[in-house]
């Protein structure tokens, strides 16, 4: 194959697939809402409408309220982690993240389960429910990139005669902020664009710009208000992802990094162990109770104990069209078609973004980030307008689910392999064309066994986001063949305890198979990086 | 064997390599000697094919191998540091070049072995090139790059990141096996030590330029001009020739005789000694002297020249 060739296939495969599967689907909803003159009188109309000043207020308000509490309550650990070297620092790390890959749909019920009536639907819960959410990117995100900080730094401000707090406000947090601005978009751009905690929490009184799309469109049916309201959301996203592209790139660009081991220290006073156990701890209670809950929730049937709602899941409900455990198998079949998709796609745009610094692959990059916040509910709306009728009639096909997970997914998997592609030395690869080896070869050679690693590790987020995916996959599951989150989200709408108990013990589940391939993808990076 | 043609290359508006041609003979060593940022490393990357050429030509038995991308030419390169896999053990590491020419298992079985014992690494297939020393991860390198017998090896500081004591080892193994093999090489450095004992002849570049091209008796002998003498270590450089260091015998005054001038510093290199005296006549000469018996500084000193010493420069 020859250079070209490749460089087509790096770009062409993702930009096509983007096209198709999203930019169509879009401009379909445009269409739809847009097409004609008095349309954009509407458009006004909606606009103007006091309750849309009100759901983009709210939308704002919430979004920027979640990140500030996520910050907060992150903050501490992201310390700990990022200073600190102790046993079970690793474990540490791979439990915080488990809430991020849980399915929102099991974190909404948690809270649900969890939080006292008086709390259970308003912002209140949203808000927590957010937080709870997205600690793990600011744990991640902040806490890795204070470990690569160089420790000498501060100590240089002591000596100079700086006292700690000093030296925090004037040293660590300036070059702490890129980091912190980075997690701070991600965590708003996830809160704005949230969808089934804002269904299951919301309750009737509280509605964001993607709760409002669904209600318009599904509820009302009228989409044209649907599709303006996408508009908006897509202009605010679009701000959004391009302001943390922006940021991220000053995070890459943190220069040479000490190796960690250079930055952490040993705990050696009782204050320390007390701060990091303190500091862990609660936020292990914070994100353990909520879970430990679901489970006992889903156990409890009535007065007593029992696996009954479990029992249940062989046999036929009426809340849709198959048995609860054929949506377990669904999901799961569903999931790793979409891990598949997303892993040749956006392996392929890895390739293209670490290729070269140019324009060309920073527009790809951030295209691709698009789909992660131009809200799930658009895309499945988008899908529903777009491939419902000719010339494309995908609607019925199996592949439309692990499609639209996909895209979801497809960032995740560029933003994993594409630096460990960039990471690899450039001499290695000369070295393997000295020694004989083409291009193509040198691709298989020595790109493909160094970022193996990262590949996995790509799949197994992949399939966990798949798995978790809710606001687009509501729209395209059919009443046959419904996925996890869907099936829990209509045990929900249905009374009745045992109803109730088998929504709690699919989440279980779905938890359960997140929290497996979490831990296997954590294995997989220990390995590369030391951690556990 | 091998030809560079006037080859020049540009970066950015600022020339790496100016108008640049030298020839290696088949078997024969080049060593390449410059200071860092002379354009030594650029050079090897367009004869590599790493580097296209904004003007000028490469040629490999007579063929013009200009357009021929790196891994046709069948040139063998060893980096700066090495550039190891470190994802393939040692064995991987050596094979590699002749799983890309397609021998057979068991060829390259037999072949790996060889290279590992020419380089005395016997047995280290299975060890992993992350666990090697700085001197085994070199020698691997080596082994790397002699496997599929290219018709040409280039050298980039191999040796650069080793410590002194490991550098000396290695650069007399390199002799031997340079003599064993007879290879045709060329060899990149900044360390005189290493051009000297390693080239058949030494090309000495400077800024983006070769200023000289001879064997090391004749580099010394007739520098070309005023900075490549001070840069072989000549100090004594005056209106237009050159006093050899070793040219230079310098006596301790007898007591109450005036002599000729007053050392200023001594400074032991190796076996010898290096002697600056400050004659009478206010010019400062450099001498070196035999480490068996010299003069301290603040000493009064005769200074005698041997004629045979005085290199005029053209």
């Amino acid at each position: 194959m020859s250079a070209r060739t490749w460089r087509g296939l790096t770009y062409g495969v993702p930009l096509a697939f983007l096209a198709l599967f999203f930019v169509y689907p879009l401009v379909s909803i445009m269409e739809r809402g847009l097409s004609s003159g008095d349309d954009l009188a509407a458009a006004i109309d909606v606009l103007t409408e006091p309750l849309t000043r009100e759901v983009v207020w709210f939308t704002v308000w919430q979004a920027v309220v979640s990140t500030a509490l996520t910050i907060l309550i992150a903050f501490p650990a992201s310390y700990v982690l990022g200073r600190y070297t102790f046993r079970g620092r690793g474990v540490a790390l791979a439990v915080v993240t488990v809430p991020f890959v849980l399915p929102t749909v099991v974190v909404a019920i948690a809270f649900l389960a969890v939080l006292p009536e008086r709390l259970e639907r308003g912002w209140a819960a949203i808000l927590i429910a957010h937080v709870f959410f997205n600690v793990a990117v600011v744990v991640r995100v902040v806490g890795t990139f204070w470990a690569g900080l160089d420790r000498r730094v501060a100590e240089a401000a002591a000596t100079l005669g700086a006292s700690p707090a000093r030296s925090f406000r004037e040293v660590t947090l300036p070059l702490l902020a890129p980091a912190l601005a980075s997690a701070a978009s991600i965590v708003f751009l996830f809160s704005f664009t949230s969808f089934g905690i804002i269904l299951i929490l919301g309750g009737p009184r509280y509605s964001t710009l993607e709760m409002e799309i669904y209600n318009q469109a599904v509820r009302l049916f009228d989409l044209r208000t649907a599709a303006i309201l996408a508009l908006v959301q897509l202009v605010c996203v679009v701000l959004a992802v391009w302001v943390a592209t922006r940021l991220e790139q000053r995070v890459a660009l943190g220069g040479q990094r000490p190796r960690e081991r250079d930055v952490l220290r040993a705990l050696r006073t009782w204050g320390e162990r007390a701060v990091v156990t303190a500091s862990l701890g609660m936020l292990a209670i914070f994100l353990g109770i909520p879970l430990v809950v679901l489970v006992e929730r889903s156990l409890a049937i009535g007065d007593s104990y029992s696996l009954e709602a479990y029992r249940a899941l062989g046999r036929p409900t009426d809340a849709f069209l198959a048995t609860p455990w054929e949506a377990v198998v669904n999901s799961v079949v569903y999931a790793a078609g979409a891990a598949v998709i997303a892993l040749v796609v956006g392996g392929l745009a890895a390739f293209a973004v670490a290729g070269s610094r140019g324009g060309g692959s920073r527009l790809l990059d951030g295209s691709l980030m698009l789909p992660l916040g131009a809200s799930a509910v658009m895309l499945g709306f988008g899908f529903v307008i777009a491939f419902d009728t000719e010339p494309i009639d995908f609607r019925s096909s199996p592949w439309i689910v692990p499609v639209v997970q996909a895209l979801v997914a497809i960032p995740f998997v560029v933003r994993i392999v594409a630096p460990t592609l960039r990471a690899i030395d450039q001499r290695q690869r000369e070295a393997a064309a000295m020694l004989g080896a083409s291009p193509a070869r040198v691709r298989r050679e020595i790109d493909l066994p160094v970022a193996g690693r990262a590949l996995a590790v790509a799949a197994g987020f992949a399939f966990a986001i798949s798995l978790g995916e809710f606001g687009a996959t509501v729209f395209l599951a059919r009443p046959d063949s419904p996925t996890l989150p869907v099936a829990i989200f209509r045990f929900l709408g249905r009374p009745g305890d045992l109803n109730a108990g088998q929504a709690y013990a699919l989440a279980v589940i779905l938890m359960a198979v997140v929290a497996v391939s979490v831990f296997a993808v954590e294995r997989v990076r220990a390995l590369r990086t030391g951690w556990v | 064997m091998l030809g560079i043609e006037d080859v020049s290359v540009e970066f950015d508006g600022k020339s790496a390599l100016d108008d640049v041609t030298l020839d290696v003979a088949e078997g024969e060593v080049v060593t390449v000697l410059g200071p860092s940022g002379s354009g030594k490393s650029t050079l090897l990357r367009v004869i590599a094919g790493l580097q296209r050429p904004d003007a000028g030509r490469v040629l490999l038995d007579g063929e013009d191998i200009t357009a021929v991308p790196p891994h046709r030419r069948g040139i063998g390169l060893v980096f700066q540091d090495h550039a190891l896999f470190d994802h393939r053990d040692v064995q991987g590491n050596v094979a590699f070049g002749l799983r890309m020419r397609g021998d057979s298992r068991n060829d390259i079985e037999q072949r790996v072995g060889e290279l590992l014992e020419l380089v005395g690494l016997g047995g280290y297939e299975q060890r992993s090139v992350v666990t090697l020393s700085g001197g085994e991860q070199q020698r691997v390198a080596l082994a790397r790059a002699l496997a599929p017998e290219p018709r040409v090896l280039l050298l980039d500081e191999p040796l650069g990141s080793l410590d002194r004591r490991l550098r000396d080892r290695l650069l007399e193994d390199l002799e031997r096996l340079f003599e064993r093999i007879s290879v045709t090489a060329l060899y990149v450095t900044h360390d005189q030590a290493e051009a000297f004992a390693l080239g058949d002849r030494v090309a000495i570049m400077r800024a983006g330029r070769i200023v000289q091209v001879g064997t090391p008796d004749d580099l010394w002998a007739r520098p070309a001009d005023e900075d490549t003498a001070r840069f072989l270590g000549l100090g004594n450089v005056r209106n237009g020739t050159i006093v050899r260091p070793e040219a230079v015998a310098v006596t301790r005054a007898a007591n109450g005789a005036n002599g000729d001038g007053v050392v200023e510093k001594v400074a032991r290199r190796g076996p010898t000694v290096h002697v600056d005296v400050r004659l009478d006549t206010g010019e400062t000469l450099e001498a070196a002297v035999s480490g068996l018996d010299h003069p301290s500084p603040g000493d009064r000193v005769h200074v005698a020249i041997d004629e045979r010493g005085i290199v005029p420069l053209d």
